[in-house]
């Protein structure tokens, strides 16, 4: 399968979108841009399959490479692995889901649209990237519409969180980008990430950039103490844009912890290791006992977000394969259980016009669609067998467990308790909306969701429970990608 | 053994049950949803009886012991390392005992909530629930894995959390369903820590090559397991303490219990099946299923099951003496009858003779889910009649009940261990394993028996003599018979589950074991539980001021025991005082204030530094050219004093 397509059709959809008068057009024509994403994304993945059985030993399959500009040596190098295909997938659904919850917004429809897919564009770009320029390249696309998402149809404090979002996001890429110029520069001038992977680089050299490359992709997916940006930009974001966000943007950082920090500077890794696990386990607990004083539902989400990408960076810093390959199930899970989160708390707010928890009560009366997707979510966020969650979390606990390191278990324990903590906010969440009694006369004639809504959460649904239930075939694909950098990790 | 794949439809019904009410059952099916739960359910009891049948008649036994058999299984996730979550059914002797308990209480609540539950709004949701948790139930019994339980351990949780709360609206019941989600949740989180580390040393999660592992006398396995220690218990120690942990929260035992007597919100024929028969005695199973590893590798985690069993059989039957919900009675004496589960179980010993405690353990599981779910189910049709659930409001219903009145008497006689009933036979085993073992231990039993027979006759005499009922307004009758049937196939199995030869089919290491019936072991017990009867009937019999007397004399006492001896104020100090005020507050603010403070900081003063900096580009061509001046200066003096 020719990899060109999933750069090619989010930007032709991008301009696409572009051209029609009728709003509601601009509406059809993103939707249907995202059907053909999440097609071609589910092509890639049982071609993918089909092209591992025949190939087991190539760490890339599908490459190609074009020359961009030979000065420099930056070349157009694609190709993916298992991990890749599960983070496009990913993003396809969240696309999909996005674009679907947005059928209201009338501010401007022409240019969200267009972000969004240039968003969609920036993620897809990045996950099938192989040379450090592009990857970075398409890291910054996905940075600049997320201000203007924010800023333009944000609410509330949105200049603040737009501005915050912004410049965080681009102090972490100046990390990566001196990072990556490191890699670039000791290493006869090559940015590409197959031949860096071959290349021994010094230790010491892999010292300094390790640092660099991780703190700058943790920025991105909220690496304690570099997570503030999370809960304001998401309670200010729009609906789709919280989504994206925290669906796509922060597994954007995730993945590049993976590909390019722990992938091309190994010895470093092992050496920051502890670090990286006491980072993301005071991440894990500290973000779910501050979920837990929240009640505003969008604050809830972004901080239980911090707690449980922390889960998965924990398992980066375990050095395991069981622990990584939970580590990208949990982006996975994560990213479509935040994506229900915020697309069901949005469906909320456009109804009650409230966000507070303590303002709502009973909505499961009027609403029994939405609130049984908000349950749905819920229990995946606290683990709850059947649902993506709770595989992401065993296999990590399951890989952590492996090292018998004082830290390793300290860590690991932490991890746990904070499972019992998770519960406690997301029940007090879920009692105080969806259960109880109703608090508002008027919140008993809201109407529950509509088309788009529904085929939106449905959609996600669809993507947990998939993993939840049957977790193999994500298993398998991952198996192999994370046995490459395993190996490096010798 | 012969082909036996179909036994997978006993998990598949229910399931099929939840999801296809849970689906259309709202919107399509509607009224239907009972029946339809109800067929389905019978089939399961059906298979599963069929099931049991097979297995303890024909191909279960191989030279005189019954094997663990594994007709189904297949490798759900594999993980790197080389341990595997495989899904599948393990047959053996108290996992097919389990399958006829559950599928049977099950069928007789689906049933009995025909009636009991007609003309709910969300009626065909309360069937959805029910087949949720009767799937993940039956699940949890017939696990090959540890992981397998562990799933479905979470699952029945969260179908006890959606019934507890079925009735949404009421604050009670949300406060009552969190609080039973969170502290099993606590529980489980020791239980997953107690897996991890049992499958780390064992390396594997399958049951039965962890128990071999772990047992096998200098195997390498265990010997790292008890040669590894932390904080000087040794690893296997922590392992076990841990997944007692996880069985004593599910399990309502001391001081993980407060959540039982809440959980009491939801419609009462949950409470019989969940919170009497089924789901509260996984904990029991659980420390059953790998008593082995209990009995031979960590022995000392076995008394601490023991004293755990018999001070929350104790305590709880104390407090259960002064409630005045009919329900929380019941919860109270669930609890109290579960720790006498757990205390036959802490006392066994694996194999022959000495494992007698293990049977009774079994037995007793056997004998409580019939009368308890009895007594729920008699509790259910008072309540459906009375319209209140605390005893003052009741009184003299003998005459308007006269079937629950004659099958509540029948569990009233069973619970207590009044000989010929179904009690009688299973708590003498346990006394006398107990009296065997550890001599404490058969006296707090002892206690027990009499305490139990006073709160239930007590109960007894509250509701169906004392003072007259007077009906209001309209005549109400006792319900109908999809209520009456189950109460009455209930009363038979309370009065006579006591014959079923529980030693031939279920004891520790698969052999029969032959049970001695000692008389002189009988007495002590049985005396016990007749003067608490008699007590009961001096008290409660006719109206009369006696109880307020004696509740005034001991009021120290009456009043911590009706207020459950403080312990969930002891709870809520912990979990809103320390843990909400001081540990999410300071964190919360931590975060507001330093971590946000410090990007805000870098943010002010880059903006400061810019500020200041930004006055040097003027645009004004003196002030530059003084700037320029200064710095060839500075440059000149540099270059002639400095760097010679």
């Amino acid at each position: 399968m020719n990899l060109l397509l999933l750069i090619l059709t989010p930007l032709l959809t991008a301009i696409a979108v572009l051209l029609p008068r009728n709003k509601q057009h601009v509406k059809w024509v993103s939707f249907f841009g995202s059907i053909v994403q999440s097609a071609l994304a589910f092509v890639l993945f049982f071609a993918f399959r089909r092209a591992r059985t025949e190939d087991p030993s190539s760490p890339m399959l599908f490459e190609q490479k074009h020359k961009l500009f030979e000065a420099l040596n930056i070349n157009l190098h694609l190709g993916v692995d298992g991990i890749s295909v599960a983070m496009i997938l990913l993003t396809s659904f969240v696309v999909t889901a996005g674009v679907l919850v947005s059928w209201n917004v009338e501010k401007m429809t022409k240019e969200f649209h267009f972000l969004l897919m240039l968003l969609a564009l920036g993620a897809y770009g990045l996950f099938i990237s192989l040379d450090l320029f592009v990857l970075f390249f398409f890291l910054e696309i996905s940075v600049i519409p997320k201000y203007l998402l924010i800023g333009i149809w944000g609410s509330g404090k949105k200049e603040y969180a737009a501005n915050k979002l912004a410049l965080m996001l681009m102090s972490g890429s100046a990390l990566i980008l001196v990072g990556i110029l490191g890699l670039y520069f000791s290493n006869n001038r090559d940015f590409d990430l197959l031949s860096l992977s071959r290349a021994s680089i010094p230790g010491s050299v892999q010292d300094i950039i390790f640092p660099l490359v991780f703190t700058g992709f943790g920025v991105f997916t909220a690496l304690f103490p570099f997570h503030t940006w999370v809960p304001d930009g998401h309670s200010s974001a729009p609906t789709a844009g919280s989504m994206f966000l925290a669906g796509i943007s922060m597994k954007l950082g995730g993945y590049g912890c993976l590909r390019i920090a722990i992938f091309l500077l190994p010895q470093a890794a092992k050496h920051y290791a502890d670090i990286i696990i006491i980072l993301s386990a005071i991440g894990v607990l500290y973000g779910a006992f501050v979920t837990m004083m929240q009640r505003d539902l969008k604050y809830i989400n972004a901080y239980s977000s911090v707690s449980h990408v922390g889960f998965s960076l924990l398992a980066l810093g375990m050095l395991t394969q069981t622990a990584m390959v939970g580590a990208v199930m949990q982006m996975v899970s994560h990213g479509l259980m935040t994506a229900l989160f915020f697309a069901v708390i949005g469906m909320i707010y456009d109804r009650t016009h409230t966000r507070m928890v303590n303002e709502m009560g009973g909505l499961m009366k009027a609403m029994p669609f939405i609130t049984t997707a908000f349950f749905i979510v819920g229990l995946c966020s606290l683990g709850l067998p059947g649902l993506s969650g709770f595989v992401a979390e065993m296999t990590i606990l399951v890989g952590s467990w492996e090292n018998s390191g004082l830290v390793h278990r300290a860590a690991t324990v932490a991890a746990v308790l904070s499972i019992v903590v998770t519960a406690v906010y997301i029940l007090r969440a879920i009692a105080h909306t969806a259960m109880g009694p109703v608090k508002h006369e008027r919140h008993l004639q809201l109407k529950d969701a509509a088309w788009n809504e529904k085929l939106a959460a449905v959609i996600l649904i669809a993507g947990i429970l998939s993993i939840g239930l049957a977790p193999g075939w994500l298993s398998d694909l991952l198996k192999p990608a994370t046995e490459v950098i395993m190996n490096k990790l010798k | 053994m012969p082909n036996t794949t179909f036994i997978i439809l006993i998990l598949l019904l229910p399931l099929v049950s939840f999801v296809l009410l849970g689906l259309f059952g709202r919107k399509y099916i509607k009224a239907g949803s009972g029946i339809i739960a109800t067929i389905l359910l019978l089939a399961t009891f059906l298979v599963s009886i069929y099931t049991a049948c097979h297995y303890f008649f024909e191909y279960g036994k191989i030279n005189g012991v019954y094997e663990k058999l594994v007709p189904v299984k297949y490798t759900w996730l594999a993980f790197s390392n080389g341990l595997a979550i495989d899904m599948g059914v393990l047959l053996d002797p108290i996992s097919s005992m389990m399958l006829v308990v559950v599928s049977l209480v099950s069928l007789m609540v689906h049933i009995y909530s025909l009636v009991y539950m007609k003309g709910e709004e969300r009626f065909s949701t309360y069937y959805a629930f029910l087949g949720l948790f009767t799937f993940s139930m039956l699940g949890l019994v017939v696990s090959v894995n540890i992981f397998q339980i562990y799933f479905f351990w979470e699952l029945v949780g969260v179908s006890s959390f959606l019934l507890i709360g079925y009735y949404y609206d009421r604050p009670s019941a949300v406060a009552a369903c969190k609080k039973a989600f969170i502290v099993t949740r606590f529980a489980d989180a020791g239980f997953l820590i107690g897996i991890l580390i049992l499958s780390y040393y064992s390396g594997t999660l399958d049951f039965a090559a962890l128990i071999e592992k772990l047992t096998a006398p200098g195997s390498t396995e265990l010997g790292n397991a008890l040669s590894a220690s932390f904080l000087g218990l040794s690893a296997l120690t922590w392992g076990m303490l841990l997944v007692f942990m996880g069985a004593a929260g599910k399990s309502a035992m001391f001081p993980l219990h407060i959540w039982l007597p809440d959980a009491m919100e939801g419609p009462t024929p949950v409470s019989a099946l969940i919170h009497a028969a089924t789901m509260v005695v996984a904990g029991v199973f659980l420390v059953a299923r790998l008593f082995p590893v209990f009995a031979l590798s960590a022995p000392e985690v076995l008394n601490v099951v023991a004293y755990i069993g018999a001070f929350s059989a104790l305590f709880a039957a104390i407090i259960a003496c002064a409630q005045t919900d009919i329900k929380r009675v019941l919860a109270y004496s669930t609890m109290s009858q579960i720790g006498y589960m757990m205390f036959a179980l802490g006392v066994s010993k694996y194999g022959g003779e000495g494992g007698l405690g293990y049977t009774a353990s079994m037995f007793h599981l056997f004998t409580h889910a019939m009368f308890k779910a009895l007594l729920f189910l008699c509790a259910g049709a008072i309540i459906h009649f009375v319209h209140s659930n605390e005893m003052k409001d009741m009184g003299g219903l003998r005459k308007f009940l006269p079937v629950t009145h004659f099958t509540f008497l029948i569990a009233c006689l069973a619970i207590s261990g009044v000989p010929f009933f179904s009690g009688f036979f299973s708590k003498e085993e346990i006394l006398t394993a107990a009296l065997n073992h550890n001599i404490a231990i058969y006296w707090a039993g002892l206690a027990t028996a009499g305490l139990t027979s006073f709160y239930m006759f007590r109960l007894y005499f509250n509701i169906f003599w004392g003072k007259e009922f007077r009906q209001h307004g309209e005549t109400r009758r006792e319900g109908g018979f999809a209520m009456k049937a189950p109460m009455i196939l209930l009363a038979i199995g309370a009065a006579l589950a006591g014959y079923i030869p529980f030693g031939k089919f279920i004891s520790s290491d698969g052999k029969a074991l032959a049970i001695p019936f000692e008389l002189k072991h009988a007495i002590a017990p049985v005396a016990l539980s007749f003067v608490g009867a008699l007590i009961a009937a001096w008290l409660y019999l006719r109206q009369n001021n006696k109880p307020q007397k004696i509740a005034a004399s001991l009021s120290a006492l009456h009043q911590s025991a009706y207020r459950k001896f403080y312990i969930d104020e002891g709870y809520l100090f912990i979990t809103q005082k320390i843990i909400f005020n001081i540990v999410g507050k300071t964190a919360d603010w931590f975060d507001k204030n330093m971590v946000n403070g410090l990007v805000n900081l870098t943010a002010s003063s880059t903006q400061a530094f810019s500020f200041a900096t930004k006055k040097m580009q003027s645009g004004k061509v003196q002030q530059y050219a003084i700037y320029f001046l200064g710095g060839a200066i500075l440059l000149a003096v540099l270059f002639v004093y400095v760097w010679k």
